[in-house]
């Protein structure tokens, strides 16, 4: 465990200096002596858990977070198949940019959920409200993640969720991005079922939400 | 004091009668005149006409001409997608893959109706006022731009991975962001508010900014005609203070999670500091919170001048309550006249 803590922080900051090299070697490496899928996803768990934290206290760039997403799926991505692990398909999720173009935030929250294992499908960018309402009811999604960089796109997730439950849909909304970061209790405002500080959190927040749902 | 006195003496590092208020209203306008986001901007005679009825109605001490993020973009060939009560946003990137930014040029202003719309106001604004307030004319910066026209994430992949191509999209953003800003002085604009929220620690690290964006942005204003301010659009600046004032802005747009007093200590007597009120939180506020929020960064930031009061990201949203602005102005006056009272 101690050694498993020492390569998280070696790992952290091959991220950190997003060197692709080193990181895929210590991955590599942990793989070889675990030989355990639940030793490679708690490496990747609690490295980009503490860089998140190190983005909330100013110590760590967007750029640094996304790229350490980036090389971490990849990384999951190419051991999966080693170890003859498939993803986790419940509960069933999807992400998708409210109204905006922006999807930086959307592709590092993807990035974190696929390098801890789950399975998500991607609505894509730009979408409107009875777009996405009609992609969540058809594909029957638990938890959805919406990522908004506009303020007036933040406020519309409650238009969304209430025609979601208005079609009885209990589908879960975790809502992320820079208004919901100006605004701590926007949230819960506009209706969400949690919103995330920082896109490491998710995978907590993914536990929470989904532990307390009705399944 | 007039607005133009009590700025200067702000930004001089002098106190002036009471801190200078910056409430940056752009698409603000659209809402106080009762039309669509899109009719707002096409009109600038309108845009003019808004500006001068906002600094009176507000007590603003600046008229500002930015239109709307996109408008470079725009001016590149992009589309701009108009909404409702909210700013125009930017279309899909129209670079696909870096093999295109050889073949990318500098548009031309005169031939980008968006750009000279801004410079019509801007000339209408300077005339009518006859330069007793600041005009402030906008740049997105060479550096910031690129994530409209690739998308964050090529960009980034750009910026870290291929240097040679981010060189050359520099180049072509640079001749553009210069000629631009220099147009808006040319046309009347007292300063130019330089954008570039992709310097801040909050989005990319000190050490990448001081390869790339830190130089950009120091060629850069090195060639703009007249005083610049750097904003990072509610970016952290404590970290980068020394480089920024080394940059040659005046002036630094610093966000509310920003630590003020230390900025304050960095900045002191060598940069301006322009903020740092939530915008968003503003949506929510009463008087007696715009009272709290207000007189803290006075006390904290407004001794011996070089501070303007201002919101924390470079535009005041469409969502702000009007008794809000209001209430702005009010407690500027009550909190922000020199000498300032200590509070407890």
């Amino acid at each position: 465990m101690e050694d498993l803590e020492q390569r998280s922080l070696e790992f952290e900051e091959a991220l950190l200096q997003i060197n692709r090299i080193r990181a895929a070697e210590i991955f590599g490496e942990v793989f070889e002596k675990e030989k355990e899928f639940k030793s490679l996803e708690s490496l990747v768990v609690t490295t980009l858990e503490r860089i998140g934290l190190g983005w909330e206290e100013g110590s760590v760039s967007l750029s640094q977070i996304y790229m350490s997403g980036v090389i971490c799926e990849e990384l999951i991505e190419k051991y999966m198949p080693k170890l003859n692990i498939e993803r986790k398909r419940i509960p069933k999720m999807a992400i998708a940019v409210l109204q905006d173009q922006h999807s930086l935030g959307k592709r590092i929250v993807s990035s974190v959920i696929r390098a801890g294992g789950y399975e998500l499908i991607d609505f894509g960018i730009g979408q409107g409200v009875e777009e996405l309402v009609s992609k969540t009811e058809k594909n029957e999604i638990d938890i959805l993640l919406i990522s908004t960089l506009m303020f007036p796109s933040a406020l519309q997730v409650k238009e969304l969720k209430e025609k979601l439950l208005a079609d009885g849909y209990k589908t879960k909304i975790i809502v992320g991005g820079a208004p919901f970061r100006l605004d701590s209790k926007l949230w819960e405002k506009v209706g969400a079922d949690a919103d995330g500080k920082n896109a490491s959190d998710v995978l907590r927040i993914l536990e929470t939400v989904w532990d307390g749902g009705e399944k | 004091m007039n607005s133009m006195e009590r700025t200067m003496a702000a930004i001089s590092h002098k106190e002036p009668d009471r801190v200078p208020l910056f409430l940056l209203l752009s698409l603000y306008g659209a809402k106080e005149s009762n039309t669509s986001v899109k009719n707002y901007f096409s009109d600038p005679l309108l845009v003019a006409k808004t500006q001068l009825a906002m600094k009176k109605k507000y007590r603003n001490d600046c008229f500002y001409t930015f239109f709307y993020a996109a408008l470079e973009f725009e001016a590149f060939g992009g589309e701009v997608i108009f909404r409702a009560e909210g700013p125009a946003n930017s279309g899909e990137p129209f670079i696909k893959n870096p093999e295109q930014i050889r073949f990318l040029e500098p548009p031309k202003i005169s031939e980008s109706a968006g750009l000279k719309r801004v410079l019509e106001a801007t000339e209408l604004i300077k005339k009518e006022d006859g330069g007793q307030t600041p005009i402030i004319g906008v740049v997105m910066s060479p550096f910031s731009l690129p994530v409209m026209q690739m998308g964050f994430e090529k960009y980034l992949e750009l910026l870290y991975f291929r240097p040679e191509e981010f060189e050359q999209l520099m180049r072509v953003n640079e001749e553009f962001c210069v000629a631009w800003a220099n147009a808006q002085i040319d046309a009347g604009a007292t300063a130019i508010c330089y954008f570039d929220p992709l310097s801040s620690p909050t989005i990319i690290e000190k050490e990448k900014y001081l390869e790339t964006g830190k130089k950009i942005a120091r060629r850069t204003i090195d060639r703009i005609h007249g005083a610049t301010a750097i904003h990072l659009a509610s970016g952290i600046s404590l970290p980068v203070v020394d480089e920024i004032i080394d940059s040659g802005a005046l002036v630094l747009g610093f966000s509310d999670k920003d630590d003020i007093e230390k900025v304050k200590t960095a900045a002191q007597n060598r940069i301006c500091l322009l903020g740092n009120l939530n915008g968003i939180d503003m949506v929510n506020w009463n008087q007696e919170d715009i009272d709290r929020k207000v007189s803290r960064v006075i006390q904290l930031a407004g001794k011996g001048g070089g501070l303007i009061l201002s919101d924390n990201h470079g535009e005041i949203p469409y969502q702000v309550p009007e008794h809000v602005l209001l209430g702005i102005a009010e407690a500027v006056e009550k909190y922000g006249t020199y000498p300032l009272r200590r509070e407890k």
